[in-house]
């Protein structure tokens, strides 16, 4: 009866935590719990939460992407630059997500052929689309768009901002991707064991640089929600965000050694971060005080993956 | 009595499913050479690991220079005088030789600091006995393998030990350097320290073992001075078992040829390979371990890439690039670790035995869910995995199970080729003979089987050809009916190695 209990809490801990969490922000704040800041709290979740999604493969498999703040600059950047030199939207949106693609390419290329660490490479392509931002934009912000485009972030459909009907979207076409396809079970297997899939006649290189190629996209995909959203372009943009999305899939029950973990604790991990991110923000607490918040709850998620690998 | 520095007695030490080592009695004289000898798996290491307390004995004691010895365990046995030269030498390599030799212990000025002046003077000291010229300072890795050794017993001396255990010392030295290693040793022996000698080069052993003794299947055989001994006389007694297990071998008729190997060679790993494997067939490698036997698969499996030589499938030549290549062409590779390199123990039964398939069972790379579901259930009734489900993980399952679950995943993909690599390494007597009727069947149905095993009895029992590896090329075949244990042995120990290659080891030497 205990063990069942134990059991079900390291299941369904992350749940309950968020719930508790939300409860006692209710308590806490009074705005928290209404409709506009909820619905406002997963909007702002959408950004990162869809990137999240991509870095859950990268993570199953083993690897890491630390370049995916860097990714969204830099397609973003673009994207507001073609916008500016009036190209039809359709193709802008269709180049953005072929920058985060061809980044995507780049890192899962160095990763399989050259056999460098993704840690490494990832922290290369980090610097590199940074730098490639700055270098696109001159450093200055690139905004004023059309309200078309501005309707990826900010328009509604039946009610519900576009950016959480992308999240949405988003996740269950990972969550079936991830279920029902080659790439998803070798994208298990490959962090798993990749000397065993290898072994079983699998090109195990193709679909490791693929998983970088949908992180790619992913950071592109929220390039453009960003840039629609704020309606500019910044060279700085996505900061830091990498700390977020690792935080989210870590929280959500993926192993950074590889092999475990899903979309859905990566969704509810997303939303974890965001309402803690929006809790400290209506609590009045510092954003310094907040960074070294954030930096707990990941040295204390990957803690807790630890301990519950000791126990296999 | 008084002469015995060592007296290990009626050691017993089982893992699980196996019992390692059976009543052994061991000792060791003041200033000998003991060799000890055996088939792999004989029981060897395990003792050793119990001498350098890596392991701990079931059952048993052990004695040193009369005393019974009470606390166990490696610091233990380093302070009781014994040091363990591994076979991969355990030095730090990209330290001095000074600092590998005095690391944990380091000469300390009342600074606080290391007295280098004074480490590498000891450290001279040291050396003095063996006449070589090594510079304290000089990093280990721009040591030559021999030196690397030399520095090994020079820190085991230090360390006041007069036990030495050697576990394959010559294994990567050359003609001259095993001459000096050798003399080493009789200086060693002189001047009454006990030297342990462990190796598969049995020509060696009179040139330098005083005693020899034979352990076989985990018992002791026998203890003998060398003179009464002859090689071939060591070879019966390590070989010469009786026969437990069944082997439910059945002649096939055998078909057209489906495999042809020519001239593989992987620089380093195997050189100039050539064989072939017929429809129905199982052909047998062995040889020892590290002869290069897994390595020639990997490298016609596509794991390794050759550097040259020719692979034909059913008469076609074939270009294999990587494994993805070999699994089309039909080669299936069953690995000889199961956990490392055939499983996904975090995944269950069903994504482990559809891993090869996915390929051909999916559209536009959806998976065929309902059709994969009933070839799995299928299979795991067939070959009686013992599974609550096929949802289970693989982790969860006993070894005879996960090694079918790698077969099962290999005989959904229906090759024509399928190798074994050490197909029964760890599995009970129970689950053997029924992995032997599968590897039967499938020769039964067409395939052609290559078995890699380093067991002589299941090699001479299911195999219809012997190909016997030794340092990377096949030194002979054997017809199913000419071989015997014995001469197999003599192969695999390298006691007939090619004249040509006799001569380009010698030319190597020279150099």
């Amino acid at each position: 009866m205990k063990v069942k209990f134990v059991e079900t809490l390291k299941n369904y801990g992350i749940i309950l935590a968020f719930f508790l969490i939300c409860v006692g922000l209710s308590i806490l704040s009074p705005v928290f719990f209404t409709l506009n800041n909820i619905i406002n709290v997963i909007r702002q979740t959408s950004i990162y939460g869809i990137m999240a999604v991509g870095m859950t493969f990268v993570i199953l498999t083993g690897g890491i992407d630390l370049s995916v703040g860097s990714v969204l600059a830099v397609s973003g950047a673009i994207c507001a630059g073609m916008l500016k030199a009036g190209n039809p939207i359709i193709l802008v949106i269709l180049a953005t997500l072929g920058v985060g693609v061809g980044c995507g390419l780049v890192t899962g290329l160095f990763v399989t052929k050259a056999r460098i660490t993704p840690f490494v490479v990832t922290l290369g392509m980090m610097s590199i689309a940074r730098g490639l931002a700055l270098i696109y934009t001159r450093g200055y912000p690139i905004s004023g768009f059309s309200p078309t485009f501005r309707l990826i972030g900010g328009g509604y459909i039946l009610g519900i901002p576009i950016p959480i009907i992308i999240f949405l979207v988003v996740v269950i076409i990972a969550y079936i991707v991830l279920m029902q396809t080659k790439l998803g079970r070798y994208t298990y297997a490959i962090g798993g064991n990749e000397e065993t899939v290898r072994l079983s006649g699998i090109n195990s290189d193709f679909f490791k640089t693929l998983v970088y190629v949908i992180s790619g996209s992913t950071a592109a995909l929220s390039a453009l929600i960003l840039t629609s959203r704020l309606n500019s372009a910044e060279p700085i943009a996505g900061t830091g965000y990498e700390l977020d999305v690792i935080a989210a899939v870590v929280i959500g029950g993926a192993s950074l050694s590889g092999g475990r973990g899903s979309v859905w604790g990566t969704f509810i991990g997303a939303l974890l971060i965001g309402v803690i991110n929006n809790g400290m923000n209506l609590l009045g607490i510092s954003p310094y005080f907040q960074q070294v918040v954030k930096g707990l709850i990941i040295i204390g998620a990957v803690w807790l993956d630890q301990l519950r690998a000791k126990e296999e | 009595m008084d002469d015995r520095v060592l007296w290990m007695k009626g050691i017993s030490k089982s893992f699980p499913g196996v019992q390692a080592l059976k009543a052994v009695d061991f000792d060791l004289e003041r200033g000998e050479v003991h060799a000890l000898v055996g088939e792999n798996g004989a029981g060897k290491s395990t003792l050793m690991k119990i001498l350098s307390g890596l392991y701990k004995a079931d059952e048993g004691e052990i004695w040193l220079r009369g005393r019974k010895l009470s606390s166990r365990g490696i610091k233990a046995m380093i302070d009781a005088g014994v040091s363990v030269i591994y076979q991969e030498l355990n030095l730090m390599r990209q330290l001095s030789v000074a600092e590998n030799i005095f690391i944990g212990r380091e000469p300390m000025r009342h600074s606080g600091l290391i007295d280098w002046k004074k480490m590498y003077l000891d450290v001279q000291r040291i050396l003095e006995p063996f006449n070589v010229d090594i510079n304290p300072k000089t990093k280990i890795y721009l040591l030559s393998p021999a030196y690397q050794q030399v520095v090994e017993i020079a820190k085991a001396l230090s360390l006041n030990s007069d036990i030495l255990v050697m576990d394959e010392p010559t294994a990567s030295l050359t003609g001259n350097e095993v001459d000096k290693l050798f003399e080493i040793i009789r200086n060693l022996r002189n001047s009454g320290v006990s030297i342990i000698y462990i190796s598969h080069r049995l020509e060696e052993i009179p040139q330098i073992a005083d005693r020899v003794t034979v352990l076989r299947d985990g018992e002791k055989i026998l203890t003998k001075p060398l003179g009464e001994l002859t090689t071939a006389e060591i070879i019966r007694h390590m070989v010469g078992r009786t026969l437990t297990e069944q082997y439910p071998k059945i002649s096939v008729p055998l078909g057209k040829e489906i495999l042809h190997v020519e001239n593989l060679t992987k620089k380093g790993y195997c050189e100039d390979v050539s064989f072939s494997v017929r429809s129905g067939e199982i052909v047998g490698f062995t040889g020892l371990v590290g002869a290069g036997r897994t390595e020639i698969m990997q490298t016609i499996y596509g794991r390794m890439k050759k550097d040259s030589g020719r692979i034909y499938i059913d008469g076609k030549e074939v270009q294999i690039h990587n494994t993805c290549d070999a699994v089309r062409k039909g080669i299936g590779l069953i690995p000889e670790e199961r956990k490392r390199q055939g499983l996904v123990l975090g995944l269950s039964v069903f994504d482990n035995v559809v891993m090869t398939i996915l390929d051909k069972e999916s559209v536009l790379g959806f998976l065929k869910k309902k059709k994969l579901n009933i070839h799995v259930e299928k299979l795991v009734e067939l070959m009686e995995i013992k599974t609550p489900s096929t949802k289970q993980l693989v982790r969860y399952l006993s070894g005879g199970n996960q090694q079918k679950i790698i077969l099962a995943k290999w005989f959904l993909r229906h090759c024509k080729v399928y190798i074994f690599d050490e197909p029964t390494r760890g599995i009970d007597v129970g689950a053997k003979v029924e992995i032997y009727k599968l590897m039967q069947n499938l020769a039964k149905e067409g395939a052609g089987v290559i078995m890699v095993s380093s067991e002589l009895p299941e090699i001479l029992n299911m195999s219809d050809r012997i190909e016997v590896v030794f340092s990377g090329s096949i030194v002979k075949e054997f017809q199913r009916e000419e071989a015997d244990s014995e001469k197999v042995m003599e192969y695999a120990l390298g006691l007939h190695e090619h004249e040509s290659q006799q001569k380009l080891r010698a030319a190597g030497a020279e150099t």
